[in-house]
């Protein structure tokens, strides 16, 4: 084995190897998995307690001879007097009594209606009760006004903004949904590449300063050259955040396979226990959800994976070589102080962050801006910017040309990083200045 | 350049951006021997071995290895220990040392099989599997020597090698150093403590301020240098006359330290004592330590 296969393999091994490396790779998914899995559960929590509601319909909307439930609650028309129902309350079955008042006119808009009962009930147990009201106020309604309920539906009318290109040729044809599924894509894309830069970026920086504060980095360049070094530490902590992206998104989607069959199932429970409503309002925004995440898949399904892969890894590997050489560079030039480095990472941070907040705020927003077009093109940006414009399909020589300035200013950075560190580790003590970082660069071999 | 050069130097010049580190240094460094490179905290001992490991590059002048001019292969044959020493310290032992050995250019087998050798020979085997963050000081020091040595080097530079060493462990590292040169390692011995060249090496060079103002063999400078000093342990009493006519440089009841014009001079002057009836108990001749010479060449080249 060559010696900078050597470094890069004892550098991936030994932080693999890691005890808190296993356990952040395998809790991190596991934990978000937990995180909104409890807050799903929490959502959709509709207390233990069964709720029975006896309802005096003095309306006669309601269908006296069944019971309703709708999760945990049971409506049951009663035929019982108001007074005798609140004084025999406790003793009865029921815990809480709710009235319909006739309606006299069906023009009425507003409606209240007296519910009864020991406590009172909570904000959910008020919109089941509201929901289910509606649904037969407004039955006696149509009844009441002569309205079919085919005409009442087709009054309603989904619209859409459908962007059509006016050239014809042009293949692509985006809708408004695209441009969200765009936005999310990006976003996600930038929020990805942002996280991975940072983090592994400084995992470099880490393991630069401990070699050198450990003095170890000595012994090191009596055998191999400052620049193996460098290189291989680089690669070796890539490999290493491949191994945990790889890692990470098996996980994740494992888990969501798991948790979309098990809720999946419970979802059609859900529906199948609204079913006996009649109209089910839930069943409805149901029925409205599915219809968009299906767009939404087919939009998903529609961006062009296979340019977006590809230049996604390219701009990772470019990003990242780039970043982390800087942070080894600056590493290098850091004396025994840890906290020292941070007045020297700043400047380095600085694009990575503004590049992030562009990606944010203005290129998901409008992604053929001039200032969108521009940042992706900059070298220092475009490793963040330029994915996060791939979901809206930037001109094909406008992503040429930014891998082009991209792979070439990180070759550079990589080369200047190495005159620095090969300068810096072996200087012991204070922290350099730009000013003699700038220096270094000079120095012959 | 000779066939039993292991190392030669032709004024190696290395600037930083004011200061010059190294002038003009030249020597050569016989094979096989213990070669002290001598000098002041800051005289650029440091910068001078980082040019041999090629760490760094030198600016003007020439360095050959065996007669051949210094380049990437080298440092394979080189074993270097710095000064500063370290490891890495989340590292098991047996895997640092391999990682080690394997970066000089062993390979995988022979570096195991030579590591393991040195275990039983420091009787550490149970290190092995341990990390080097749980062994002392002084066991990390074993560590960092076997490392230097393990991939046999020709050449070997120790500098400042029994710094921060017990006396137990300072003793287990001379004695390696000794029996490695038995077995025909080179060995370069950066120090500024002179008294450990004396009683180690055979040639130096003494280096300050990037100027090497003195080499050779150490028996030779210091007979260069001495200065007919002699001393004389006694029973009796001096006669006055002999005081009076010698240089006295210290005197106590039996023993006296004295200065001759002339070294021919002590046999006749032992004679007199001698017919004097003074009982001549030891005499030798006091040779200059290498720190006497060394502070007098440092600071006239510092005038």
């Amino acid at each position: 084995m060559n010696k900078l296969g050597l470094i890069i393999r004892r550098e991936y091994l030994v932080r693999v190897r890691k005890l808190s490396f296993i356990l952040t790779t395998l809790l991190t998914p596991l934990g978000i998995a937990l995180f909104y899995g409890i807050i799903i559960l929490m959502v959709l929590y509709q207390g233990d307690e069964v709720l029975k509601i006896a309802v005096v319909d003095d309306a006669g909307i309601t269908d006296s001879l069944r019971t309703d439930s709708v999760g945990n609650i049971v409506f049951y028309t009663v035929n019982q007097d108001i007074n005798d129902l609140k004084s025999g309350l406790k003793t009865s079955n029921y815990d809480a009594i709710l009235t319909i008042p006739s309606i006299s006119d069906p023009y009425v808009s507003n409606m209240a209606f007296d519910y009864f009962s020991e406590k009172t009930p909570s904000f959910d147990t008020q919109l089941i009760i509201e929901k289910w009201l509606e649904n037969y106020v407004e039955a006696h309604k149509m009844q009441a006004l002569g309205i079919e309920k085919n005409k009442l539906e087709a009054l309603k009318t989904k619209l859409s903004i459908d962007p059509k290109p006016i050239d014809e040729t042009s293949k692509d044809t985006a809708s408004s949904i695209s441009a969200q599924v765009g936005a999310g894509i990006a976003s996600m894309m930038s929020i990805f590449l942002f996280f991975i830069i940072t983090m592994y970026g400084s995992m470099v920086m880490r393991g630069v300063m401990e070699e050198k504060m450990s003095r170890i980095v000595e012994v090191m360049v009596s055998s191999v050259r400052p620049f193996e070094l460098m290189l291989g530490k680089i690669i070796g902590i890539g490999l290493v955040g491949l191994t945990q992206i790889v890692i990470w998104v098996v996980l994740i989607g494992l888990i969501t396979l798991i948790t979309g069959i098990f809720f999946g199932v419970s979802m059609l429970e859900m529906n199948g226990g609204n079913s006996n409503l009649p109209n089910s309002a839930i069943g409805m925004a149901n029925t409205a959800d599915m219809e968009t995440a299906q767009l939404v898949l087919t939009e998903i399904q529609r961006q062009k994976w296979g340019l977006i892969i590809p230049a996604l890894i390219l701009f990772f590997l470019g990003g990242y070589f780039m970043y982390a050489s800087l942070f080894a560079a600056v590493a290098s030039a850091v004396g025994d102080d840890l906290g020292e480095s941070q007045s020297l990472t700043l400047p380095i941070m600085l694009p990575v962050i503004l590049a992030f907040y562009l990606t944010i705020f203005i290129v998901v927003r409008s992604p053929n801006s001039t200032i969108s077009v521009w940042a992706s093109l900059f070298p220092l940006f475009s490793p963040i910017v330029m994915p996060a414009r791939m979901a809206f399909n930037p001109p094909i020589w406008q992503v040429l040309l930014s891998l082009v300035l991209m792979i070439a200013t990180t070759i550079f950075f990589v080369w200047l990083s190495g005159r620095i560190y090969r300068v810096g580790i072996l200087l012991y003590g204070k922290k350099a200045s730009f000013k003699e970082i700038w220096k270094w660069t000079f120095y012959r071999n | 350049m000779t066939e039993t050069s292991i190392l030669q130097l032709e004024k190696v010049v290395k600037r930083y951006e004011k200061k010059v580190a190294l002038d003009r240094v030249s020597f050569s460094m016989e094979k096989g021997s213990i070669f002290g490179l001598l000098g002041p905290n800051g005289a650029g001992k440091t910068t001078l071995i980082r040019i041999i490991t090629t760490i760094i590059g030198a600016d003007e002048g020439q360095i050959y290895i065996e007669g051949e001019p210094l380049n990437g292969e080298h440092p394979a044959y080189i074993g270097y220990m710095p000064e500063e020493r370290g490891l890495y310290k989340k590292m098991k032992v047996g895997e640092h040392l391999m990682y080690l050995a394997q970066l000089k250019g062993m390979p995988k087998l022979e570096a195991k099989n030579a590591l393991i050798k040195w275990f039983e020979k420091f009787e550490i085997q149970d290190w092995w599997h341990k990390r080097v963050e749980e062994l002392s000081k002084g066991m990390q020091q074993k560590i960092q020597f076997i490392a230097t040595v393990v991939h046999r080097p020709k050449l070997l530079i120790l500098d400042e090698p029994f710094s921060g060493l017990d006396p137990i462990n300072s003793n287990l590292i001379k004695s390696e150093i000794y029996q490695l040169h038995e077995q025909g390692t080179s060995i370069i011995f950066s120090t500024h403590r002179m008294e450990q060249v004396e009683a180690i090496c055979e040639h130096f060079v003494l280096i300050n301020q990037g100027k090497n103002i003195l080499e050779g063999n150490v028996k030779t400078v210091k007979d260069s240098f001495k200065e007919n000093i002699f001393e004389i342990v006694f029973e009796g009493v001096l006669p006055s006359a002999f005081l009076e006519r010698i240089n006295i440089i210290e005197q106590q009841a039996t023993q006296i330290r004295l200065k001759l014009d002339n070294s021919n001079e002590s046999n006749s002057m032992l004679r007199f004592l001698m017919d004097n009836s003074v009982k001549i108990v030891a005499f030798r001749e006091i040779l200059p330590t290498l720190n006497e010479i060394f502070i007098k060449q440092v600071n006239q080249s510092n005038e």
